[in-house]
């Protein structure tokens, strides 16, 4: 005996974890507690033992058996398993049963995009209807009926005094009409130009955002575009406002942004100039709040809209207007 | 508005460099959307020099030309009369691009040789002769590029004026803010006028009838003048922004109008009747037909303003002269026009006709009423120049309109509130009067600003508040940021909903499509009854085509139509929706009913193609499907599906679409579409549709959900199976089953449906499994029993139904 019974308890346990297959283990089990096993030998010596001894290591050896006969018959039986496992195995490079999920529009997505982060800032969204009489798309926003200023946006009329709304100023309008300062809401939705070509197409989608309170400045018009840009486009974009002309605001300002693709170098994305177009934007015209029964001495504000397609073209990279509108599955499925 | 460098420099010194000009402008709100070389066109035509001439040998009317080209002596085959040899032309060489679009080869013209093209005026686009070459002085020599020897090389800026700035409709217009912007001082031509008798008023008068649409009217004479080509500076000057030159007289009337934006009109004096001039409106029906100087014939309307002599008219003020009072080679005697006239009396004659000119434009937009001596002078004075001749003494003048301007209150101190800039009073001023305003400081803060004649744009403070903003530079004002109270609205469910509704469908895997709100009619196509509300369609007045002329009524034409276009890409498995609206028409005075509509096709296979499985094609119930599982995710309950009568199935198969109902309410349709339909739309696989009323749909869905508590008892199912008649619906037996309002029935659900033996014919069986709960007890399985029993028996007596055998 000169080993304790523990050493052999923990030899022959870690035999067995080793033992890579069936005979090993068997191999290891005859070995310790066949006839003429380690152990098996272990308790026969024992009688040699004094009789005061005896009991004391009569149990433990028992126990030492028992254990490894129990350790036999897991390994065994897990080997067993794993052995079924293996007999029926399947060929885990086919594809799976998909679920594929559809897609959601481009110009869902960055209407969503934009409002989102509008409504961060505390705006509100509000809708309007997309056909319109002419007080509320031209009228009330400072546009008069012959008025040149009618001829930057080429109309689709039903009747004389009915329209389909060339922008989601008149949204603005009805908003203001039913409420009182402080406002903030941005209008979302589909806009009508009698116009198609390669650039435009006859319907397309805007956003547009109207805030009115006191002491509203041109400085903060500039502030929250540019906020707006840096969380639309990122962080790096650069932006300048350049004077422009819309009737229904005064100062009015296009917001161009540095191009997307070459960074302002100047591409042909850009026709070479380094900047993009993607926002129209100004003070309120005292004219627009007058119509809605504003006090103008007390109330400014602005305004600011931009064409969704545009937006999703330069963050999208797609390169054709019409795309939007031709239900080309190989288009929608890689949204 | 085309300006040209060139050009401008005679009004204002310019020291910067012309992308340095652009950009100040650009940034002035005179956007340069093109800077452009205008005689780019004429790069590869030179001068040449026609050494000998010989007749052609095969064509009487051609000549074979030696010409010297500078870099050698080409053969050139020439058609033109003029030809004489020593002659010096522009030559065209091989690969030139004429403006016309021909481009000039070398080779074989009936047998010679030809290495080139002898041009005319008319095909470089130089002027309207086209009777033979043109010819270029001798000085110069063979080889010298043609814009050289003709000095038209200029830059050209194309800028985008916004229709508040008439005033820049002119070349002294963008000077004046040029001037502004480089601190410059701006020179407007000095006019000097010789005059001699007699004098006008004895020998026209002009006379007002509508002065409200013609507030001006100024007026000369010129006598003794020769109409002849204009000399060069004047026709380069034209050829720079695009103006093809005609004769020295319509020139100068187009040069002084680019110059100043004052229209004007040159009229031969002699074919005027009774020699004087009346502005009034067509007082006969033959008056109406007027021949404008284009040659064509027009109609005039009641309202339109004329230009008349002693008889008739002679021209439609203010957009373009007649034929019978033209310009013409033999003219000798000139009026010169120069009037003002009413914006928007203009704009509608230019509408009327559809014809909008130089003139029409500027008027529309508004002209300065002060301007129009000055314009008239400089014409006369350059006339005399180019056509000799004398001016008459005198002029006339009617002016019944004139209008005094009012000044304008402005506050420095809104100024910079509303702009949220930090300028003195003075900086204010400054900016302003660098454009003419006359400012009268009133205290430090308060001061009264004259705006000049030609700002017709301004009139209140904010219009002042933009040109210093302008003026000072949008990119110098600093950014802030609005102070603004927490207090928002609560969120517009609908739009949120709209927005969660389109994240459903797309996670049943449809893509979500946009197409335009105009259609084709969709009334015929889609077999719709005729008194349905679908039928209450609202037309365009002005549509782009036939197939978007007509606000939808339903999205499914603009769904089958997407169907077919990708079915045709040979893309047949498709699963398409789309969220819009209907637009019902109330007349076309009034404003349509606007619904959300819901709608949504599917065609080709149930799912993806999977290797193991054969495929299956997507069948009614799998749409149905999608709708309940909608309804579903939204705890919408209680919507009941019905089969359709075959009247209202529109675009649905008979027996194969259900309307579906809710809150007592219609709330659309499901079905297959019609096989007739399909082949409208070309479309050759079943396809399966919904289409709801998303408004209905989106007010159905619960505010809140409400929880139940969860059993503690266990539940307890039993099967029944009926033989009933093939026509009643599974729904009404579950429904009748509902109606017995047992209350610990807590699920019924249809598990098998089987036609067939040994079933006799018309007749189904139908296997129900109710699943019974009680929330206060185990139940015990004999009161289950009877009550199950007894609910059979309701069923068997209510449908007159049976067992199985």
């Amino acid at each position: 005996m000169n080993k304790s019974i523990e050493q052999i308890r923990t030899e022959a346990l870690e035999e067995i974890e080793k033992a890579g297959d069936t005979e090993q283990i068997k191999a290891v089990s005859v070995r310790y507690i066949g006839r003429k096993g380690i152990v098996t030998q272990y308790l026969r010596d024992i009688a040699a033992l004094p009789a005061s001894q005896r009991p004391e290591a009569g149990k433990k050896a028992n126990q030492t058996k028992k254990a490894i006969e129990k350790a036999v018959e897991k390994a065994l039986s897990k080997l067993a398993l794993s052995a079924k496992d293996a007999a029926d195995a399947i060929d885990v490079s086919l594809p799976g049963r998909v679920s594929p999920r559809g897609s959601l529009h481009p110009v869902t997505r960055i209407t969503k995009r934009i409002c989102h982060i509008f409504e961060r800032m505390g705006f509100d969204i509000a809708e309007g209807p997309e056909v319109e009489t002419d007080y509320y798309n031209f009228e009330a926003l400072n546009i008069p009926k012959n008025h040149p200023a009618r001829d930057m946006q080429d109309t689709f009329y039903i009747s004389e005094n009915i329209v389909l709304r060339t922008h989601t100023s008149p949204i603005q309008v009805r908003f203001m009409e039913a409420s009182t300062p402080p406002i903030r809401i941005v209008a979302p939705g589909k806009v009508y130009r009698c116009d198609s070509d390669l650039t435009h197409t006859p319907m397309f989608h805007q956003v547009e955002g109207l805030l009115v309170d006191e002491n509203v400045s041109f400085g903060d018009l500039k502030g929250l575009l540019t906020l707006f840009v840096q969380q639309m486009f990122d962080e790096e974009t650069g932006l300048r406002f350049r004077p422009s002309f819309f009737p229904f605001t005064e100062p009015s300002a296009e917001v161009d942004i540095q191009c997307v693709m070459c960074r302002g170098e100047g591409c042909k994305v850009c026709s070479g100039t380094g900047w993009l177009e993607v926002m129209g934007c100004g003070m309120v015209h005292p004219a627009v709040f007058e119509n809605v029964g504003y006090d103008t001495s007390t109330y400014s504000g602005f305004a600011f809209g931009m064409g969704v397609e545009r937006i999703a073209m330069l963050k999208y990279g797609i390169n054709d207007l019409r795309m939007f509108f031709e239900s080309d599955i190989r288009f929608l499925r890689q949204l | 508005m085309k300006i040209s460098l060139d050009w401008l420099r005679q009004y204002v010194d310019i020291d910067v460099t012309p992308a340095e000009l652009a950009d100040m402008l650009t940034m002035a709100g005179f956007e340069v959307e093109a800077v452009m070389d205008p005689f780019e066109r004429l790069n590869g035509v030179v001068a040449g020099k026609i050494l000998e001439i010989t007749p052609h040998p095969d064509a009487d009317r051609l000549a074979c030309c030696s010409v010297d080209t500078g870099d050698r002596i080409r053969a050139i085959v020439c058609g033109a009369p003029n030809i004489t040899e020593k002659m010096t032309v522009p030559c065209a060489l091989p690969d030139t691009l004429l403006p016309s679009g021909i481009r000039v080869e070398s080779g074989n013209i009936r047998g010679q040789i030809s290495e080139g093209m002898l041009c005319s005026e008319s095909e470089l686009e130089l002027g309207t002769d086209a009777s033979g070459v043109m010819q270029v002085e001798d000085a110069f020599s063979p080889g010298t590029p043609l814009t050289e020897a003709l000095c038209l090389s200029d830059t050209v800026f194309e800028i985008g004026l916004t229709p508040n700035r008439p005033d820049c409709l002119s070349f002294i217009g963008i000077a004046r803010e040029v001037a502004a912007l480089l601190n410059q001082k701006l020179n407007r031509p000095d006019i000097q006028i010789q005059e001699a008798d007699p004098d006008i008023r004895e020998m026209t008068s002009v006379t007002i009838e509508t002065p409200q649409m013609c507030p001006r009217y100024s007026a000369r004479l010129l006598t003794g003048t020769a109409v002849r080509k204009s000399p060069a500076w004047l026709q380069r000057r034209l050829l720079s922004i695009g103006i093809k030159p005609i004769n020295n007289i319509v020139d100068i009337t187009n040069y002084v109008m680019m110059e100043t934006g004052q229209p004007l009109h040159a009229f031969d004096f002699k074919r005027l009747s009774e020699k004087r001039i009346v502005v009034r409106t067509c007082l006969s029906e033959a008056e109406k037909t007027f021949t404008t100087l284009d040659g064509k014939q027009r109609r005039m309307d009641d309202e339109a303003l004329m230009i008349c002599d002693g008889q008739a008219p002679v021209a439609v003020a203010g957009v373009m002269g007649g034929e019978n009072s033209e310009i013409g080679d033999l003219t000798t005697d000139v009026l010169i026009e120069s009037a003002h006239f009413d914006p928007v009396s203009i704009r509608k004659t230019a509408k009327k006709l559809g014809l909008s000119t130089d003139a029409s434009y500027r008027f529309e937009r508004g002209v300065d009423p002060e301007g129009t001596l000055f314009a008239m002078n400089r014409a006369a004075e350059l006339m005399v120049k180019t056509a000799g001749g004398a001016i008459a003494g005198g002029m006339i003048d009617e002016y019944p309109g004139r209008q005094t301007i009012a000044p304008i209150r402005l506050s420095a101190e809104r100024t910079n509130r509303h702009l949220g800039t930090g300028l003195s009073a003075e900086a204010i001023a400054g900016h302003l009067s660098a454009v003419e305003f006359s400012v009268t400081p009133k205290d430090h803060d308060l001061m009264d600003v004259l705006r000049p004649s030609f700002r017709v744009d301004v009139s209140r403070p904010e219009d002042l508040m933009e040109e210093v903003a302008r003026l000072s530079g949008y990119n110098n004002i600093q950014t802030t940021f609005p102070t603004v109270s927490a207090k928002t609205e609560p969120p517009l469910r609908s739009f949120a909903l709209k927005s969660e509704i389109r994240e459903i469908m797309a996670g049943f895997g449809f893509n979500e499509a946009i197409h335009y709100s105009f259609t084709g009619k969709n009334g015929e196509r889609l077999e719709i009854p005729e008194d349905d509300i679908r039928r209450n369609e609202l037309p365009v007045l002005n549509p782009i085509s036939e197939s978007q002329a007509i606000m939808r009524t339903t999205l499914i034409a603009s769904l089958l139509e997407a169907c077919q276009k990708n079915l045709f890409r040979q893309e047949r498995d498709l699963k398409f929706f789309e969220i819009g609206k209907a637009f019902y028409s109330h007349g076309t005075e009034s404003l349509p009913d606007e619904t959300g509509l819901l709608s949504a096709v599917w065609t080709g296979a149930r799912r993806p193609h999977f290797w193991h499985e054969k495929p299956v094609s997507c069948d009614f119930y799998d749409i149905k499907g999608i709708l309940e599982s909608l309804f579903s995710a939204l705890k919408i309950k209680d919507v009941v599906y019905r089969q359709t009568d075959a009247a209202l199935c529109s675009y649905t198969r008979p027996g194969h679409s259900a309307g579906i109902r809710a809150d007592n309410r219609e709330m659309g349709l499901v079905g297959e579409i019609k096989p007739s339909v399909l082949h409208r739309f070309d479309i050759h696989q079943p396809v399966f549709a919904f289409e709801i009323n998303l408004d209905l749909l989106i007010s159905l869905v619960p505010e809140d959900i409400n929880f139940t508590p969860i059993p503690r008892f266990p539940a307890t199912s039993r099967d029944m199976t009926l033989i009933i008649d093939e026509n009643v619906p599974a729904a009404d037996v579950v429904r009748k089953i509902e109606a017995l309002q047992v209350d610990i029935i807590e699920d019924i659900t249809i598990f098998d449906v089987y036609r067939g033996k040994p079933i006799e014919e018309g007749k189904k069986s139908l296997s129900i499994r109710i699943t019974y709960r009680s929330h206060e007890q185990t139940l015990e399985d004999a009161p289950v029993n009877t009550l199950h029993q007894k609910i059979t028996e309701e069923l068997l007596s209510a449908f007159d139904a049976g067992l199985p055998e």
